[in-house]
């Protein structure tokens, strides 16, 4: 069974947010690591980049397929987490634990309009 | 339209394979991991359900004549017990389809099928078998086929399946008579390492699959299926050949034999060895970890010079790799780029075979 952490914000396409004061980290769910398999590679953007409301911000990559990373609310990056161009495979080992993207919020507003822990559980379940 | 299943499908579903459609099966990708099995494949043996392939066979007193006209590759003078891999052609070079033949007998021949393409190669099997005395018997439907790949293959068949095979050499193939039934099999396939191919019943088939792995035989899906081929250099029919990528262009003009009085596609083919092609396949070894997928763009110098065939992150080789079809002017040693969806990866041209093979010759 997937693992699902309270008090995160989760979209459709399998991001959360994990907001701290004012700035948040985004990353992919456990259960995106679990359907994608093995990851190879995580394409990430630079320090600086802007991206509005689910515009692809990257990628993650298995041996077979690469999926795109979309961003669950418009953002600013602060900061990638550089241990996972050498290591993409802690993301297997714990996708909540191993953020992709430190961020700054843009509008804070568009958080509402995420799922909660609980609505992504059974998002899942579907 | 319902996918079609093979003979091993409840065999697949209970051990918990990822099951996807491909070429109009349901197939597995795979069991755990790709990783896991394409290693198993490498350091010791893996299993793989190829029954989707398709079997022809072609009899009849204009057999070897038949089978020459239509094939790149040449069986004269060529005794029974011989496999030869190559391409049947368009007459403007492009490719029906890529195969492996084995000479069972004196015109006697199992010709092994692509599955995305039986329909289309048994239609032109009939439409170019006009004026031949041959009878083409097509019997995708009848056999099952597995493939036993690894190091440790011709142990596992000898002793879990008791099919005497140390006796064939690579590319070789016999058949065998085992409870009731004729089977076939030849030390080939499509890894990059030691083993064999084996076609039955369905029934054999299944006898088979379960000994092998009740006997510690790793079952493998088609996604490392895949891995293994491009490591190992092999062409995929739909990505690196294709109605418009010839044997010439791929790089496989060896498996064309020019000195044969005549093949459907000679003419067209000798032209584009003799005054060259547009464009032909190249390996690219890329800079970093990102992996460049079928489609992605080449460029030099940022000018557009071709795509990837197909590429991935390898397993066996701590490497990102592409075969592409690129401008004829790009040469080995060659810098390119590769374009990653935002990002511009630089890349080395070098040979497409990525992992040095391990076969039994």
């Amino acid at each position: 069974m997937a693992k699902v952490i309270e008090g995160l914000y989760y979209s459709e396409s399998h991001e959360y947010v994990r907001v701290e004061g004012e700035v948040a980290y985004i990353g992919i769910t456990d259960y995106a690591q679990h359907a994608l398999g093995n990851v190879v590679y995580v394409d990430m953007p630079d320090a600086d980049d802007e991206f509005e409301q689910e515009e692809g911000f990257g990628a993650v990559e298995s041996v077979k397929a690469a999926s795109d990373l979309n961003s669950p609310v418009s953002i600013k990056v602060l900061e990638v987490n550089e241990a996972l161009e050498d290591e993409p495979e802690l993301l297997n080992k714990d996708a909540f634990e191993n953020w992709i993207i430190k961020v700054e919020l843009t509008d804070k507003s568009q958080l509402d309009k995420l799922m909660d822990a609980k609505a992504y559980e059974a998002f899942c379940a579907q | 339209m319902q996918n079609k299943t093979t003979c091993l499908y409840d065999k697949h579903v209970k051990l918990g394979a990822l099951m996807s459609p491909f070429a109009g099966y349901e197939m597995p990708i795979q069991y755990t991991d790709i990783t896991s099995e394409h290693n198993a494949v490498r350091h010791h043996c893996g299993v793989f359900d190829v029954s989707h392939m398709g079997e022809v066979i072609v009899s009849g007193h204009d057999a070897e004549k038949y089978v020459n006209h239509i094939f790149t590759n040449d069986f004269t003078g060529v005794p029974s017990g011989k496999v030869l891999y190559g391409m049947f052609c368009y007459p403007d070079g492009g490719v029906v389809d890529d195969t492996c033949i084995s000479k069972l007998d004196t015109n006697l021949y199992l010709m092994t099928i692509n599955a995305s393409n039986i329909d289309k190669d048994v239609a032109w099997f009939e439409e170019n078998a006009k004026g031949y005395d041959v009878v083409l018997c097509h019997k995708s439907e009848y056999y099952g086929q597995l493939a036993v790949q690894g190091p440790e293959a011709e142990e596992k068949v000898q002793e879990l399946l008791g099919i005497k095979c140390d006796d064939l050499k690579f590319y070789e193939v016999k058949t065998v008579e085992k409870f009731d039934e004729t089977i076939i099999i030849s030390r080939t396939g499509y890894t990059g390492e030691d083993g064999f191919e084996i076609y039955g019943t369905h029934k054999f088939i299944v006898d088979c699959w379960d000994k092998l792995i009740a006997g510690g035989v790793t079952p493998c899906g088609l996604g490392c299926r895949d891995t293994l081929r491009f490591e190992a250099g092999l062409p995929l029919y739909g990505d690196e050949l294709t109605d418009k990528i010839s044997p010439v262009m791929a790089g496989l003009s060896m498996f064309a034999k020019f000195d044969k009085e005549e093949f459907i596609g000679k003419e067209a083919l000798l032209k584009q060895k003799t005054e060259g092609v547009a464009q032909r396949l190249r390996g690219i070894e890329l800079e970093g970890n990102a992996i460049p997928r079928h489609g992605y763009k080449i460029l030099k110098d940022g000018k557009e010079v071709g795509e990837v065939t197909t590429g991935y992150r390898l397993i066996s080789v701590d490497k990102s790799c592409a075969v592409a079809l690129v401008d004829a002017d790009i040469k080995l040693g060659d810098q390119v780029e590769v374009q990653i969806r935002k990002k511009i990866f630089p890349g080395t041209v070098i040979k497409k075979k990525f992992y040095e093979t391990k076969y039994k010759k």
